[in-house]
């Protein structure tokens, strides 16, 4: 059972390795002469005045928060999917109020302008 | 010993790089197709110097981008820069390990594919994010920022959209849901009939979770130059443009593979004939199937980038959030339903 993921596992790491290998190959063959204005971080042409992690806009935030609930859902929905056509009705009017509940709640968010991007 | 080793570590790098290579292969391919395409869409001749035909200027790119130097900007974090295109690539390499090619063609017959491709596809924005952070760069920042909320809010989209496929194929594995697919009038027996909108939810998610135009809004070069890797130069930007280019392809044979059927004939059922092998696949079905699928979606890509402009990213997150979600949870529900009232006999095919 698990020995058929054994090859996903080799295939990881083939990709790893195709990267490393390129990287490697790049900084071999390519030349190497750095000099302060090369290295400053890109700002089209004048200096940059401060760090640039400063901070973002809190809306990224919120995306993500809602991304993990809405991601969550959709995994919940997975099983559901795969035994649905064993169990029958009982799992169609279940995952129908399992939807409703979902909706509810991106009604919510979405009335609440979380969704608004201006 | 020796024969132990030849089965589980020999023979699998040698299926691996059977898929690798013609992956690299297929990806220098499909930029030089890309630039031709684009360039007949604009009246150009688009690439013709190296090479017959300019084939080879891909390759001479390539080559252009090992002997860059690869610049580490003085700000940035040493580690994280040089693991996020890492990041980028391994997700875009090890999806394909599940990807059946035909009806024994596939290097991990696993039976939670759809679940690894899932968890794959999600890998992808680790190294979006982190090459903007480590880069240190007000543009790369705000770049993988965009890129990351972007990829992150289809992928919700996408996620429903496979659910309705996997409501009517019933099974998680990869080969399994295109024999689903399988029955006597060929074409309209795919998915793709059925689950029309969630097809194509499916594809336009798939064009803005890789970044492409018309949501393209990370690269914006008029505005944030080249988004979250425009620090990144020579071999390591290579890589991202290879992860890319992987991700592009790999859409489009899982479109193909979820709702145009895989490998099976549009003509399966319509034609019994006895004929030799080389012709047989015509009705039968084969990979070159799967491969005309494939390419005909790849080449959408490449339309949409000659068609649409730029979308705004306000107009992307309402696309995302406000459209495809209802649309795919409804559909969830009409696929239940279609699945229990058996007006999709799924999974009874030959």
């Amino acid at each position: 059972m698990l020995a058929q993921y054994w090859p996903i596992l080799l295939f990881i790491g083939v990709a790893a390795g195709l990267g490393v290998v390129l990287l490697i190959i790049g900084m071999l063959a390519g030349p190497r002469r750095p000099a302060a204005i090369k290295l400053a971080p890109y700002e089209c042409g004048f200096e940059a005045f401060e760090d640039a992690r400063m901070r973002f806009d809190v809306r990224y935030y919120l995306l993500a928060i809602l991304f993990i609930i809405f991601d969550l859902e959709i995994a919940f929905l997975f099983p559901w999917a795969v035994v649905f056509q064993h169990i029958g009705l009982v799992a169609l009017i279940e995952m129908a109020l399992f939807l409703l509940l979902l909706v509810v709640g991106f009604a919510y968010v979405w009335k609440k302008g979380a969704l608004e991007w201006e | 010993m020796g024969e132990q080793l030849l089965n589980e570590l020999v023979l699998p790098v040698v299926y691996i790089l059977c898929i690798a290579v013609p992956l690299i292969l297929a990806v220098a391919m499909f930029v030089y197709w890309e630039r031709k395409v684009i360039g007949w869409m604009h009246v150009r001749m688009g690439p013709n110097k190296v090479g017959p035909w300019g084939l080879l200027q891909a390759f001479a790119d390539v080559v252009k981008l090992l002997i860059k130097e690869v610049i580490l900007p003085s700000s940035a974090n040493r580690f994280l820069y040089y693991l996020a295109p890492l990041l980028a690539l391994v997700p875009a390499f090890a999806a394909w390990a599940v990807v059946p090619f035909d009806d024994r063609m596939v290097l991990a017959n696993v039976n939670a594919g759809l679940l690894y491709l899932l968890a794959m596809t999600s890998l992808g924005v680790y190294g979006i994010i982190l090459a903007g952070w480590a880069s240190n760069s007000r543009y790369a920042l705000l770049g993988a920022m965009r890129s990351a909320a972007q990829v992150i809010s289809y992928e919700l989209a996408m996620g429903l959209s496979l659910v309705c496929v996997l409501v009517l194929a019933g099974s998680l594995n990869l080969t399994d849901i295109v024999h689903a697919q399988a029955g006597g009038k060929g074409l309209f027996d795919w998915f793709w009939l059925p689950l029309l909108p969630v097809f194509i939810v499916y594809f336009i998610s798939g064009v803005a979770e890789t970044n492409r135009a018309p949501f393209d809004v990370a690269e914006g070069e008029s505005e944030i130059v080249a988004g979250f890797h425009v620090e990144y130069s020579g071999s390591a930007f290579a890589i991202f443009f290879l992860a890319e280019y992987a991700n592009m392809i790999l859409v489009s044979f899982l479109a193909s593979i979820f709702f145009l059927g895989g490998w099976l004939s549009p003509l399966q059922g319509w034609i019994h004939a006895d004929a030799p092998n080389w012709v047989n696949w015509i009705w039968t079905g084969s990979i070159i199937w799967l491969l005309i699928k494939a390419f005909l979606m790849s080449f959408l890509f490449l339309w949409f980038r000659a068609t649409f402009p730029r979308y705004r990213y306000d107009q992307i997150m309402r696309l995302g959030w406000k459209v495809f979600i209802p649309i795919t949870i409804v559909w969830v529900l009409v696929a239940g339903c279609m699945k229990y009232f058996g007006l999709v006999l799924a999974g009874t095919g030959a």
